[in-house]
């Protein structure tokens, strides 16, 4: 536990005591995280106290870093992202001085200015414990003018700034790296208006989406989009980058619902696209270009989505089939059979449900005969309750009969129906559980999905636990590959080959997680350098001096 | 030995109830309906039975409107072997749901009668004991155990009661209501979905089962709890004794 205290305070401290570490061979360099026993929960939450440091040492100790050390070694290789990538802290950026608090004190009040160690703490980690800034100010926004001014002042005083909304990002897009102001958009969370009719609602970007979709539930509509985080995420965050999530099948993308976008750039001007036309064809459609860059472009502060009505008939059938053959038919049967009511088409394979009813409490298998190769959860959305569930019906007595299913059950009433969604929506809960989780988060074709499931599974051997899920209807794998802890010799045996063999298969990197820090050198994967080129111009354009969200989505070279 | 479990569709425990604007009950029109939680405990304590060897038959039964037939046919589907479903409308008291179990136990003669403790629309906890009275038969309600002795034709039943449990050992045939914990339900599977298609469904009327519909009841009104007020965060503890004075007027 000593050893955690250590380690933990020079976090905080910026690492002035280098010498406690072993590995210690660039001089002024900093982990981001020291070691991965602080990936356990309970050692880093009361591993990362520091009330019992002075205020003024702090901040003082902390000016003294920030001479000290321009450079900022990454250790990422601890957690599964970049093997040892070197990041340097931007010099043309300024620190923050007196001044500038004693302004953002002035524009926001001091109830919106942020320095509370602990609450800082909280800001400049994400949720995984994998990434961690030092950033020492947190600004929360009210209304799109606070935050034009924030802006308005951080672009003339070159102040790097990360955009964060709920903070339930994977790639470490969210926290800062160093020391760049954190802005919050949580106190912007009002809605702004709701047309019955049309179901487009308008909000500010601070708004959780569940309680979005609350409020959409009263009014007999859902949010065209859902995901595990919806508890703390916020449609800002989701639409800046671009999430996916379970409905995406039926719903299709942000780029599909959003209607319209309010976005600050970098110079505090406000680029009002609010619309709320489904069909606008006046001109570029700008508002695509801040729907999933992260933040690396503008601020959204307000948006427009169209929202689809609530349908009464919602049935799940949690299904077994025996190869990724049967699945991949099921879901070609299944997008002809139940076409209009498919809403979602999701898979786990065996080792994803084993780690799920280990790990999770309270989680039973619903087909427990046996345990079988592939699990598949499909849902129907419709407005026919007996008709939507024959159709439903039919068509797994079908597959059944076909014997692309072995086994399967079908939900009876929304308690096991939020049963079946939890196995699935669990995993990524019970893989953390497990240990050491390596995340990846691709777009594949479908029929090549899997292949490299197995690859992979092959070349770690016994090291490692290689677990597949996803988004089967989007042709979206999630490969984790779960160990004891984090090895320089796993991630060696992943990557670079898991981006080698997605590239080569003409895949995405990032289907719907984004770049983030993990992957923005890795850009060039799925895009070609004429494409990142123009990217950074386009940045460029926006962001002459690359203040918003930097050292992210795209190469930092590119753009410093 | 036959089981007969009662079973009652209801408005599924997952949704928000809303109240009818004219006050006379709970709005049920594009609502999701299902089988009542503790039915299904009820209906899986049986299967285990007839799983075990203790029991040969399992039926269901369920009154009220055509829609009924749904939640027996999940009922079959995880395992019951036949079912009756009486038509009646969809409002059925305590007493004359249990008249009508009385007049279908002597119509079928099971050697127990298994039901859920309460109904989660009404929350009566009243079929179970009028039931049993009825057919002076007895009971054990509340039930988080029971071991049925095939030999002796008794069950014993652990029910839960303030500060511990109670064991009673009943003479059969018996009304046992489930609790809770007796079980967890399994799921409808796809093999037994399939089989449920081909599983009978006899339909029977009040008249048939010479039970007429008169009640002592009838409901006045039904509304809605009132809506909680909003709390307040305060700044200080003066302004806090403050309100407790002034506003609350508790001190």
């Amino acid at each position: 536990m000593e050893n955690h205290k250590a380690a933990a305070a020079a976090v905080a401290y910026r690492l002035l005591n280098q010498t406690k570490h072993k590995s210690n061979k660039i001089l002024h360099q900093r982990r981001l995280i020291p070691n991965s026993t602080q990936l356990n929960p309970s050692s880093s939450t009361s591993g990362f106290t520091q009330a019992s440091v002075p205020l003024n040492q702090f901040v003082a100790s902390y000016r003294w870093d920030l001479r000290k050390s321009s450079l900022i070694h990454t250790h990422h290789r601890k957690f599964g992202s970049v093997a040892s990538t070197i990041v340097e802290r931007n010099p043309n950026f300024s620190t923050i001085n007196h001044d500038d608090l004693i302004y953002f004190d002035k524009i926001l009040g001091a109830k919106k200015v942020i320095q509370d160690p602990e609450e800082l703490q909280t800001a400049n980690t994400d949720w995984m414990h994998k990434y961690k800034g030092s950033s020492k100010l947190m600004l929360q926004p009210e209304n799109t003018t606070e935050l034009s001014q924030i802006l308005d002042y951080c672009n003339s005083r070159r102040l790097a700034v990360v955009p964060q909304g709920g903070n339930t990002g994977l790639v470490g897009g969210s926290v800062p790296v160093f020391d760049e102001i954190i802005i919050n958009t949580r106190r912007m969370n009002s809605v702004i208006s709701f047309d019955q009719v049309s179901g487009v609602l308008v909000c500010e970007a601070g708004c959780i989406l569940e309680n979005l979709i609350s409020f959409l539930d009263k009014k007999g509509f859902i949010m065209p989009l859902d995901l595990g985080a919806k508890g703390s995420c916020q449609i800002g965050g989701n639409i800046s980058t671009n999430a996916g999530g379970l409905r995406l099948v039926r719903y299709g993308s942000l780029h599909g619902t959003v209607l319209g976008l309010e976005v600050v750039l970098a110079n505090g001007s406000v680029i009002d696209m609010l619309g709320t036309l489904r069909k606008d064809n006046t001109g570029y459609d700008l508002k695509h270009l801040f729907i999933g860059s992260e933040g690396s472009l503008g601020i959204i502060t307000k948006v427009s989505i169209l929202t689809p009505p609530k349908l009464s008939s919602v049935n799940i059938a949690f299904l077994a089939c025996e190869d990724y053959i049967s699945c991949q038919k099921l879901l070609f049967q299944a997008k002809r059979r139940l076409g209009e009511i498919l809403s979602a088409f999701e898979f786990l394979d065996s080792q994803a449900m084993n780690l799920v009813l280990h790990h999770l409490d309270g989680v039973r298998n619903p087909l427990p005969s046996s345990i079988y190769n592939f699990y598949v959860l499909i849902e129907t959305t419709g407005s026919n309750e007996s008709n939507d569930k024959a159709t439903l019906e039919a068509f797994l007595l079908h597959a059944m009969e076909n014997g692309l299913v072995s086994d399967g059950a079908l939900a009876q009433d929304f308690s096991q129906a939020s049963s079946f969604w939890h196995i699935r929506e669990g995993i990524p809960e019970a893989l953390q559980k497990a240990g050491a989780v390596y995340k990846y988060d691709l777009s594949l074709p479908v029929e090549k999905m899997y292949d490299l499931v197995e690859e992979m599974r092959t070349r770690l051997g016994a090291a490692a636990n290689v677990v597949g899920y996803g988004h089967l209807g989007d042709g979206n794998l999630h490969l984790n590959v779960s160990a004891r802890q984090y090895d320089d010799a796993i991630l060696a045996q992943i990557e670079p080959f898991v981006y080698e063999w997605t590239s080569q298969h003409r895949g995405s990197i990032s289907a719907e997680h984004g770049l983030g820090l993990m992957k923005a050198e890795k850009i060039y994967y799925s895009k070609s350098s004429e494409t990142v080129q123009l990217m950074a111009s386009v940045k460029k354009l926006l962001d002459p001096n690359g203040i918003l969200n930097p050292y992210k989505v795209i190469p930092s070279s590119l753009v410093s | 030995m036959k089981i007969m479990v009662a079973i009652k569709r209801v408005v599924d425990y997952a949704v928000k109830i809303r109240i009818k604007s004219d006050k006379t009950g709970v709005e049920t029109t594009n609502v999701k309906m299902s089988m009542n939680p503790f039915c299904e405990i009820a209906l899986e304590e049986a299967l285990r039975m007839k799983e075990s060897g203790v029991a040969s038959e399992v039926i269901a039964v369920s009154m009220g409107p055509t829609q009924c037939v749904d939640t027996l046919r999940t009922g079959l589907a995880m395992g019951a072997d036949r079912a009756i479903h009486v038509d009646a409308p969809s409002t059925l008291y305590p007493l004359t749901v249990a008249k009508l179990l009385k007049a279908l136990v002597q119509v079928e003669k099971p050697g127990l009668l298994i039901l859920g403790k309460q109904a989660i629309d009404d929350d009566c906890n009243q079929t179970g004991q009028m039931v049993a009275g009825l057919l002076n038969w007895p009971q054990g309600t509340f039930a988080s155990k029971v071991v049925v002795d095939k030999e002796k034709k008794a069950a014993t039943v652990d029910r839960e009661v303030d500060g511990g449990l109670e064991t009673l050992c009943l003479d059969l045939p018996a009304v046992i209501t489930t609790d809770l914990r007796l079980n967890q339900p399994r799921y409808a599977t796809l093999p037994n979905i399939m089989k449920a298609k081909s599983k009978p469904i006899k339909k029977m009327s009040l008249a048939e089962l010479n039970v007429d519909l008169r009640s002592d009841l009838e409901v006045v009104q039904v509304t809605a709890p009132p809506v909680r007020k909003a709390g307040v965060i305060l700044s200080s503890v003066d302004e806090l004794v403050d309100k407790l004075k002034n506003e609350a007027h508790v001190i």
